[in-house]
């Protein structure tokens, strides 16, 4: 299986990045998690320039999402909500709604923040908008607060609950993949 | 002028009968924002009546709506989750007083339900056949079936209503 890894943060540093990273180093040898960190060069969402072609990120993120058997998310926390940034490239992705890549694909939600609650709110709101553009947005969350503490200086996950948690997301993200569950 | 025939009850006709898919009709009837009956139509499926059971199968992705991204929507895991659950079902037995009796089937999730029947005919067609029409309806709860989409109103309350009227509007041609 294929999971393609979206991480709601630009910093270089990110402990969402990191976490996403940590949950690659999870999965079986059979699976591959790919990162895809081409946000930052996502353009404004502009009805005028949503044509063929694409821009460069946004069409990358399209045949990214296309390509990838689900999709897992890591976000910060921004005043309550998803960055902005974040939302943009969802809000390219989305269109056009009936077709887009991420109606029917698994997704799961997981954030962490420097606060303690650990981007609970922007991973609710997350899941709201993906389950708007079709996503299977499966139930399961890691909030990850008083992030600093969680990863070392090269941004390794050192939580031990936080590594169980994460395992868990990836199963359930992955059972969802499962032939058995598709209706014939 | 047309003929109308009026021979409206309850008793369930007995013997073999195939709804004639043309001259039929499924659908729904929910409340929108609170004012308005938004209504849809399943264009695609088919029903039966044979010794009393009535059997239906409608394809959910013949839903008809007048909006592409609606239907999307209604597609979706959020609604009928199409890719997954691609039939709505129905098969119950006349339990007698116009009532039908039996299960219910949408997004996988199976309910007992009763219809109310309106038996009208029998009529025989311009071909020949035997035909009576016959009416169902029921009112379900869609959240018991999974359908749990919603958007709160800034007046408070929710878009969608939870009931949500069913109905079926068949023309029985009896089987050769």
């Amino acid at each position: 299986m294929r999971i393609l890894a979206v991480s709601g943060s630009l910093r270089r540093g990110s402990h969402n990045t990191s976490l996403l990273r940590a949950a690659g180093e999870l999965l079986p040898p059979t699976d591959e998690l790919v990162l895809w960190d081409e946000l930052r060069a996502v353009p404004p969402y502009d009805q005028d320039a949503d044509g063929e072609p694409a821009p460069p990120a946004v069409a990358s993120l399209r045949e990214a999402v296309a390509g990838a058997d689900a999709v897992l998310f890591a976000t910060p926390e921004y005043n309550a909500s998803i960055p902005g940034t974040l939302k943009n490239a969802l809000d390219w992705a989305s269109r056009p709604h009936a077709t887009n890549p991420f109606r029917n694909k698994p997704v799961a939600v997981i954030g962490s923040s420097a606060g303690m609650f650990g981007a609970v709110w922007a991973q609710a709101e997350l899941r709201k908008v993906l389950a708007t553009m079709g996503a299977r947005v499966v139930e399961a969350e890691v909030a990850v607060g008083h992030a600093a503490d969680k990863f070392d200086e090269d941004g390794v996950l050192v939580d031990r609950e936080i590594r169980a948690q994460l395992a868990e997301t990836l199963a359930t993200l992955l059972a969802e993949l499962q032939p058995g569950l598709v209706a014939a | 002028m047309s003929t109308v025939i009026d021979t409206q009850q309850t008793q369930i006709p007995a013997g073999t009968w195939q709804a004639d898919p043309v001259h039929s009709g499924v659908g729904f009837a929910v409340k929108y924002l609170g004012v308005a009956t938004f209504t849809g139509e399943v264009k695609g499926f088919e029903a039966s009546l044979v010794d009393s059971r009535l059997t239906g199968t409608a394809w959910v992705s013949s839903i008809q709506v007048k909006d592409e991204n609606l239907y999307g929507h209604l597609q979706g895991p959020e609604f009928f989750d199409a890719e997954r659950h691609p039939e709505l079902t129905f098969s119950g037995t006349d339990a007698g007083g116009g009532r039908f009796e039996g299960e219910l089937t949408i997004k996988g999730i199976t309910k007992p339900v009763t219809l109310e029947a309106t038996v009208t005919g029998p009529v025989t067609d311009p071909y020949g056949n035997d035909r009576y029409g016959l009416a169902v309806t029921a009112v379900i709860d869609r959240t018991e079936f999974g359908l749990n989409w919603n958007n709160p109103l800034p007046g408070g309350g929710f878009a969608l209503a939870n009931d949500v009227t069913l109905t079926a509007e068949l023309s029985l041609v009896k089987a050769a």
